[in-house]
């Protein structure tokens, strides 16, 4: 049996998923969470039932693509929960209605109860199931509350034979049953309300935007750097003598050189070793999980307190003139993050024009946290001066390129239409879950990379064939980019991931103007391998075609430009 | 008087009288329960012809402001 989570977006269904089957899946407060479905499975009368997370859909017909996924699930289901919100009922009958229209069996989970309770917002639940026909369970996907008599009701379940409505029917229908069940309680507007009015008031809301982003960034980076100093060091120091051993067990050769690497001073350098056993875990744990973990922290907390929304609207005039539209800045946030969850989430765009600006742009210039972390730590010692310039091109180059695409693809971006959620103060465990999801996927995907990365290099490296790659991109790397021919090694790197590839630099002792140069090409130049998988499957092969060679040029001019201006 | 919604100042209340467009238009509209007779309530204006965000209901929603001149207000 498959069961079918379906609902308006942003009413708790990944909640209610993660309730009903114990996994563990994106939960943040803005519409557009979840944008492809997630099975499941749960015990349910002695048998084990499949649960299905479905993205959000405001009506059976689908605007964008993840609103597709939804309708096409439809099918596929035996039963559906309709999940409502209790805060917003009337809207939400409306596809509660379409549902029942199409005869699916189904019964209806009233969430974020205790909120409605809050405000204000009284539903006569008895007399609401009457009107409907259906069973209606008030739940608190958060708590858990109304969870297990839920899973009761979903043996007393109907299928109705309701006729079709016409839209006007429809919602004059609804305006009926909303009249004789639901009282709502005039009250005040709350602190949280009244934030939520100045964040999008133009005159308060722009130094609010700016005063969050300085503050995100030096928070990020004051744990980063105190994880980075207090802990993992520390901690590496302790797995030193271990390495050290190790080795001994070896004696000198092949073997040696893949795990531990080349001695610095007759000493092994985490950072510039290059084996298997020293940089390779050093640079994902003690570089780049400290950085990972601050951001994600500073990022569920503004996820899951609502203010994306509200950026979105803020920003929708900037993104208007390059070519896309204000919900576009989620995946440039998410891409901060990893570069992959930004490509994903391309997909609550409608229009094809906007998808492929967005993509482009989030790919070639926002640089995922594993690069960043390492940017900071390769151009940090020198100041503000170095960060700033990278960050500072990047961002150009974001302007520059999405100016020009808007002007030459074809095709129009739709206009901003959007519920924007009201601000809730996160539950401190969910934060903590989605932390340790984000920590999880990045350690399970980060080591394995890194260590292939690592031993991919070493290889390649002993057959020649990166000095071979790098005797014919010489003239561009070395005359163009002004970079050292061995630099080419990194750029082979940067294929398999980012911060792999920053990595190789460190044993380059390069100036400071040539880090600064191959920080800012190696985020443009090509997106990962993993970024490039999930980009081909969002975009199609053509579109991915022409988003990779508007990289590369894009690349050869700024890098080569770089080389031109930087004086220090 | 009947005006567009993009016309309205922040804070101005009205009904909606009419949605004025295609049935594209209705549909996208409607989905998001912005339906003709529901009181609103402007919550801000973005400059420089940016989105227009009301309140309807015990939500928020923004909306273009082209889309804003095709929904007509009765205040
Ligand atoms: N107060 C309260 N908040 C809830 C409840 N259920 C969910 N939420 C919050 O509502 C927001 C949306 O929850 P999600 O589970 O991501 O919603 P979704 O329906 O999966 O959203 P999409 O994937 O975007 O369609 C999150 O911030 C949750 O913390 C509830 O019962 N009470
Ligand atoms: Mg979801």
């Amino acid at each position: 049996m498959k069961i079918l989570l379906i609902g308006n977006p942003n009413v708790g269904k990944s909640a209610i998923f993660s309730r009903l089957t114990g996994i563990d899946v994106k939960v943040s407060n803005y519409a557009g969470t979840t944008v492809e479905f997630k099975k499941g499975c749960m015990p349910y009368q002695g048998k084990t039932v499949e649960v299905i997370d479905v993205p959000g859909t405001y009506s059976l017909k689908p605007t964008n693509k993840a609103e597709k996924v939804a309708v096409e699930m439809l099918k596929e289901g035996d039963l559906v929960i309709n999940i409502v919100d209790a805060t917003n009922l009337e809207r939400n009958l409306s596809l509660s209605f379409e549902l029942m229209e199409k005869n699916v069996p189904m019964v209806i989970a009233l969430n974020i109860w205790d909120e409605a309770k809050h405000t204000g917002i009284n539903i006569d639940v008895k007399k609401l199931e009457g009107l409907l026909g259906v069973s209606v369970i008030p739940t608190i996907a958060l708590t858990g509350e109304g969870i297990k008599r839920l899973m009761k009701n979903l043996q007393k379940v109907k299928i109705l034979k309701t006729k079709k409505y016409s839209d006007k029917e429809r919602w004059s229908r609804i305006g009926r049953i909303i009249k004789q069940v639901q009282r709502i309680e005039p009250r005040c507007h709350t602190f949280l309300e009244r934030l939520s009015d100045a964040s999008i008031n133009p005159i308060a809301g722009i130094p609010i935007a700016i005063m969050i982003m300085l503050l995100s960034f030096t928070i990020i980076r004051f744990i980063g750097e105190n994880l980075i100093s207090y802990v993992f060091d520390p901690l590496f120091e302790l797995y030193r003598p271990l390495v050290i051993w190790v080795g001994g067990l070896f004696g000198q050769g092949f073997i040696n050189d893949i795990l531990i690497g080349n001695l610095i001073n007759g000493q092994i350098d985490f950072t510039q070793s290059m084996g298997l056993l020293t940089t390779g875990f050093y640079v994902p744990i003690a570089m780049v999980l400290p950085y990972v973990f601050s951001f994600y922290i500073i990022l569920g907390f503004l996820e899951d307190f609502g203010y994306l929304p509200r950026l979105a609207v803020l920003i929708d005039n900037v993104m208007h003139n390059l070519g896309m539209h204000g919900f576009s800045i989620i995946p440039m946030i998410l891409g901060l993050g990893c570069n992959v969850s930004g490509a994903l989430s391309t997909r609550i765009l409608c229009s094809k024009k906007e998808k492929f600006i967005s993509a482009t742009l989030m790919a070639i210039s926002v640089p995922c946290m594993a690069q960043t972390a390492m940017v900071i730590s390769l151009v940090g010692p020198y100041g503000i001066s170095g960060i700033g310039t990278v960050f500072l091109t990047l961002f150009s180059v974001w302007i520059i390129v999405g100016l020009i695409l808007n002007k030459t693809i074809g095709g129009k971006s739709p206009e901003l239409f959007m519920e924007i959620s009201p601000y809730r103060i996160p539950y401190f465990k969910a934060l903590l879950k989605k932390l340790w999801m984000r920590i999880r996927s990045f350690v399970t995907h980060a080591i394995p990379y890194m260590l292939f990365g690592v031993l991919i290099i070493n290889i390649l490296d002993t057959l020649g064939i990166i000095s071979f790659i790098g005797n014919i991109a010489a003239p561009v790397v070395v005359n163009i980019f002004g970079l050292p021919k061995e630099a080419i090694a990194a750029l082979i790197a940067g294929f398999l991931r980012k911060d792999v590839a920053i990595g190789m630099l460190l044993p380059l002792s390069l100036s400071f103007k040539q880090l600064i140069i191959a920080s800012v090409i190696l985020t443009m130049y090509f997106p990962c391998v993993a970024t490039f998988v999930i980009l081909v499957k969002e975009l199609g092969t053509r579109a991915m075609i022409r988003s990779a060679l508007i990289m590369v040029f894009a690349t050869l001019i700024v890098g080569g430009l770089l080389n031109l201006v930087i004086w220090f | 008087m009947e005006i567009p919604l993009s016309k309205l100042k922040s804070g101005e209340i009205g009904i909606i009288k009419q949605l004025r467009g295609g049935l594209e238009f209705q549909r996208t509209v409607n989905s998001l329960g912005v339906i003709v007779g529901k009181r609103i309530k402007v919550i801000s204006v973005q400059p420089l012809m940016g989105p227009v965000v009301i309140s309807m209901d015990n939500m928020q929603i923004a909306i273009g402001r082209g889309m804003a001149t095709k929904i007509i207000i009765k205040q």
